[in-house]
């Protein structure tokens, strides 16, 4: 940031958009460094990668459906688990949560006018669609896209028995959404530690929030690692090296070492964000402060610590890792997860619950997320992973926490936070039907996979033989996902109809406890017109609920009127 | 930003920790190389951070008890409208595509980053368009 | 901290004794039907479609398997019950009701972070001592395979105790088709065990990452270029047990079958010599062996 002094804004009435000045159009959109522009953008871009993700799993729920189905041929089905994994993971559950909400939402939680380093933000979202659109361009190229699953395996992916373009793609993609990730990072990293209001410690800080600057430090021990073994599958495919091909002196397993060292921090990036929007949403309409807000930051710490600890268990049946070290760390993560959520009960017990939209996805998430969480610790427990690794229920056990994080807690914060970010309220009767179609869908869909699992049935195949006794379970699986595919589709009429027939939200519908609910919705130019004194973690409720505020009048200073400073751009 | 500081250092000494305890349980390099490198990444700025915070200026937002007006004044610029980050962007992904079609794409990706970050620098000097 | 009206009218003790006495006795009758089912049904728990393992060493994995679903459900029953008892207790009445703003409970929080320690640990010992029982290896195995695992089929190689060659080879007859035939079909190949006895299984692949996994088993080991994996089978029963690869390795995996056939000691040396004579037979006139 260089030392220029900002121009005023020039403000009409609260709500309102400042006049226009300076390019319009779609040369606005390409310019635009404002980081409400640029997290909208990553909101939408992200959620279509998923929708398209979403009509991949389709067509594999289909074609597992039957036995011996012959819907799409091997080859396909393998593109389709590859990108299917790819998209959700690389393109969706990260991008939306820290591309688009984190944008969005933590420079107003924090009292900023804008994150740390606008351009380098912009910069981020162009290379996250670049690289997004490349690794998906990879349908389009003649030996189809890459098809060595998300996590691509040496030798597997070498050039010998991966060749084309298309998995080149996936690895030029994977290099280019990695440093947009790193980017993005750097600035909400720095934009929490520098850019907070007077008063908000980091001890004050929303739970989302932290839960975004720990997730950043996550990215940044974690996606270099990828970048730099993605750039060296480059170097084996195409410039002769032999890092990962026995023929030449290179070890397969340093693959997987140096992957799942950036996996598995990789699966708690996507979760941690998601876990903050719940933490942000269930004090709300609970009408409560966060329980145990100390034991949540520590509990977040601790999680995001360990679980860089922990890379191996995804190799337990390689033979050659460390078995007790991993197990033992793995197992410790399910402590401070515990505590996490023993403190979204305590943030719900005794409370004044409402059920309103986002409320029903928060606590689907934790009724979701809790088993996800107990078959992991049964993942953890090696013998236990020499029974099921690579079969079903594994693949049931990861659908359970991601899309526990990603899409419960993920819609929990689109429905939560879009009046913020159109300035529209979205219908509570198609909300609610779109949640009752993905609890009821999700259970359908997943707990028979489980069950396939300890059957025997495993990952990443295209059909399997009626003789095996797979298929009841299997077209159970898939009445469930036509449930979910339900589901998704009733939150995009609720769009669609958000749109046509607006009802206008307040700049604080749903009597929000953070700062970004002190101003309208959508806020303006440089977010804030005032800010009410920070004195806890809820300033917006202690503003507007003084008999109920946790704080006294400050020990040192008078404090500010309660209705903040007027005129002042912060 | 004491806090800021010894949570980052708390990563640093985390990892070493670890990277000790994995060292000499299991002898592999891998691993134990990755999660040094994790403790330095903690090292650099928490230590950066634990000697600037016994020598800045107090700052606002670490008070608890400040109020809006200790904290006027200039925040700092926010360019609000900006071309480069997209031709950065573009040049990134053409450098990036010439990765996978042959080289003969990268000169011009490259070009574009070089006029990119010129118009940047400019940007930045002649106050942009804020 | 504790500002704010409660939203109950003020009494003389936090929670009256009756009132509690009352919310327990309307948990304690379907508790109590679903506990005396349990025990009525003969405390035959349902395994939940897992094998019971036909190896010493699938059996106990399925063991610690069990005792890990017990405590994992009883824990994801007490949490579900937490959070169903909050949706249904603490619904909002009315509009104005305002709880009391409690933030913390530190004697509660140091509580739920030290049992779920405990309760690690102890997990943590039985699947140690588990581990090290599946994963040992008899210093004098009756009978060793070499498998070797390739693009997209199986090659069973037969040496004896001592590591004599023993002149029988099993292996896909040819490279696989998408049929989706069982693994047990005459397609895929058979690997025959002594029942009983402790056949040395040693582990390798030839181009990509495999995976030899028998579901009865509750097994499987990666089979990687490089790397030689051994490990014991140590079959408890008699049958013919599908196996499949089960680390995606392109293509054709998901028809990388092949099925396990554990029989009596007596009959396995019997059909160790009709092996044995079949395949020098075929190679001396002529045929791949």
């Amino acid at each position: 940031m260089t030392l220029v002094v900002e121009r005023p804004p020039d403000l009409g009435r609260p709500g309102e958009p400042e006049p226009e000045h300076g390019p319009s159009g779609i040369l606005k959109w390409i310019t635009s460094t404002d980081h409400k522009v640029i997290g909208k953008s990553y909101l939408i871009t992200s959620f279509l990668f998923f929708l398209l993700a979403g009509l991949m799993a389709m067509i594999m729920r289909t074609q597992l459906a039957s036995p011996d189905a012959t819907v799409v041929s091997q080859h396909t089905y393998n593109e389709l688990f590859t990108m299917h994994g790819s998209l959700m993971l690389y393109l969706f559950a990260g991008p939306f949560a820290f591309g688009g909400l984190a944008n969005y939402i933590v420079p107003l939680q924090v009292g900023a006018p804008d994150m740390a380093f606008p351009r380098l933000n912009a910069l981020s979202y162009w290379l996250y669609l670049s690289g997004g659109l490349i690794m998906v361009g990879g349908f389009l190229t003649v030996g189809g896209a890459a098809d060595f699953g998300w996590v691509a395996y040496a030798p597997l992916s070498s050039i010998v028995h991966s060749p084309g373009a298309g998995p080149d793609m996936w690895i030029v993609g994977l290099i280019l959404t990695g440093f947009s990730a790193i980017f993005t990072a750097v600035n909400i990293i720095t934009t929490v530690f520098y850019l907070r209001a007077p008063g908000l410690t980091m001890f004050r800080l929303p739970i989302f929030s932290w839960n975004m600057v720990v997730t950043g430090i996550l990215i940044l021990i974690a996606f270099p690692v990828l970048t730099a073994a993605v750039v060296m599958l480059w170097a084996d495919r195409h410039i002769g090296a032999h890092i990962y091909s026995v023929a030449g002196g290179g070890v397969p397993v340093l693959w997987q070492n140096l992957f799942w060292f950036f996996g598995h921090p990789e699966v708690y990036i996507l979760a941690l964000p998601y876990f903050g929007i719940v933490t942000d949403v269930l004090p709300v309409f609970s009408r409560k402060p966060i329980f145990g807000y100390r034991g949540m930051v520590f509990a977040t710490i601790a999680i995001a610590s360990l679980s860089t600890a922990v890379w191996a268990h995804h190799m337990f049946t390689t033979g050659v890792v460390l078995l007790p070290f991993f197990s033992i760390m793995s197992y410790l993560i399910a402590v401070p997860t515990g505590i996490k959520f023993f403190n979204w009960i305590g943030t719900m017990w005794r409370g004044s619950l409402v059920f309103r939209t986002p409320m029903l996805f928060s606590v689907g998430f934790l009724i979701v997320f809790l088993f996800g969480g107990v078959t992991g610790i049964f993942l953890a427990s090696p013998p236990v992973d020499f029974a099921t690794h690579d079969t079903y229920f594994v693949v049931a056990h990861f659908h359970e926490v991601l899309f526990g994080t990603a899409v419960f807690a993920g819609f929990a914060g689109i429905y939560y936070w879009y009046p913020k970010m159109t300035g529209r309220m979205l219908r509570e009767g198609l909300g609610k039907a779109s949640f009752w179609f993905m609890f009821v869908g999700f259970w359908v869909t997943f707990l028979p996979q489980y069950l396939l699992g300890l059957h025997g049935m495993p990952r990443r195949i295209a059909e399997y033989s009626a003789a095996m006794g797979w298929t009841t379970l299997n077209r159970v699986s898939t009445g469930g996902a036509y449930l979910l595919f339900i589901s998704v589709a009733l939150t995009l009429v609720n769009f669609y109809v958000s749109w046509r027939r607006p009802v206008a939200a307040s700049g604080n519908p749903w009597d929000g406890h953070t700062l970004e609910w002190a101003t309208s919705s959508p806020p303006p130019h440089h977010n804030f017109l005032a800010i009410p004194p920070i004195r806890s973690e809820r300033p917006v409720w202690d503003a507007n609920h003084p008999e109920h505020r946790a704080w006294h009048a400050p020990r040192r200073k008078e404090a500010a009127s309660v209705a903040g400073d007027g005129r002042e751009p912060r | 930003m004491k806090f800021e500081s010894r949570f980052l250092l708390f990563i640093a000494i985390f990892f070493t920790a670890v990277a000790l305890v994995y060292w000499f349980w299991g002898y592999e390099d891998g691993g134990t190389v990755m999660l040094v490198g994790s403790a330095l990444l903690g090292l650099l700025p928490g230590g950066y951070y634990f000697w600037w915070s016994r020598r800045m200026t107090p700052r606002a937002e670490d008070d608890p008890d400040a109020t809006l007006a200790d904290g006027a004044g200039v925040v700092g610029a926010f360019p609000s409208s900006s071309v480069w980050p997209f031709v950065l962007g573009l040049a990134a992904a053409l450098v990036a595509l010439s990765l996978i079609f042959g080289f003969w794409s990268a000169p011009f990706g490259l070009t574009l980053a070089g006029s990119a970050v010129v118009g940047v620098i400019m940007e930045s000097r002649r106050g942009g368009f804020v | 901290m504790t500002d704010g009206a409660s939203r109950r009218p003020p009494r003389p003790c936090p929670a009256s004794p009756r009132r509690r006495v009352a919310r327990w006795r309307r948990l304690g009758a379907p508790l109590g039907i679903a506990l005396g089912a349990l025990a009525l049904g003969g405390c035959t728990v349902p395994t939940f479609g897992a094998f019971r393992g036909s190896t010493v060493q699938g059996h106990d994995e399925f063991k610690l398997w069990f005792g890990m679903a017990i405590a994992g459900l009883a824990v994801a029953v007490i949490v579900w019950g937490l959070i169903f008892w909050s949706v249904v207790a603490y619904r909002r009445r009315h509009d104005d009701e305002m709880p009391r703003q409690f933030r913390e409970h530190l004697p509660l929080e140091v509580l739920y972070t030290v049992i779920p320690i405990v309760i690690v640990a102890v997990i943590f010992y039985f699947t140690f001592v588990t581990e090290d029982s599946i994963d040992a290896v008899a210093k004098k195995p009756a009978e060793i395979v070499h498998v070797l695992a390739y693009q997209w089929g199986w090659s069973f190689t037969y040496y004896d105790g001592s590591g004599h060659y023993q002149r029988v080879r099993i292996q896909t007859a040819s490279q696989p088709q998408p049929t989706a035939l069982p693994a047990t079909s005459s397609e895929y190949p058979q690997m025959v065990l002594p029942l009983g006895e402790t056949t040395r299984i040693v582990l390798n692949a030839a181009d990509v990452i495999h995976a030899l996994y028998v579901p009865a088993f509750n097994f499987n080991r990666q089979a990687i270029p490089g790397i030689t994996n051994v490990f014991d089978f140590t079959p408890t029963q008699a049958g013919v047990f599908p196996g499949q690869c089960v680390q995606y390795c392109g293509l054709y995996h998901s028809e990388m079958l092949f099925s396990v056939r554990v029989v009596t000691p007596a009959r396995f040396q019997r059909w160790l010599a009709a092996e044995q004579g079949a395949q020098a037979s075929s190679q001396a006139a002529g045929g791949t062996a």
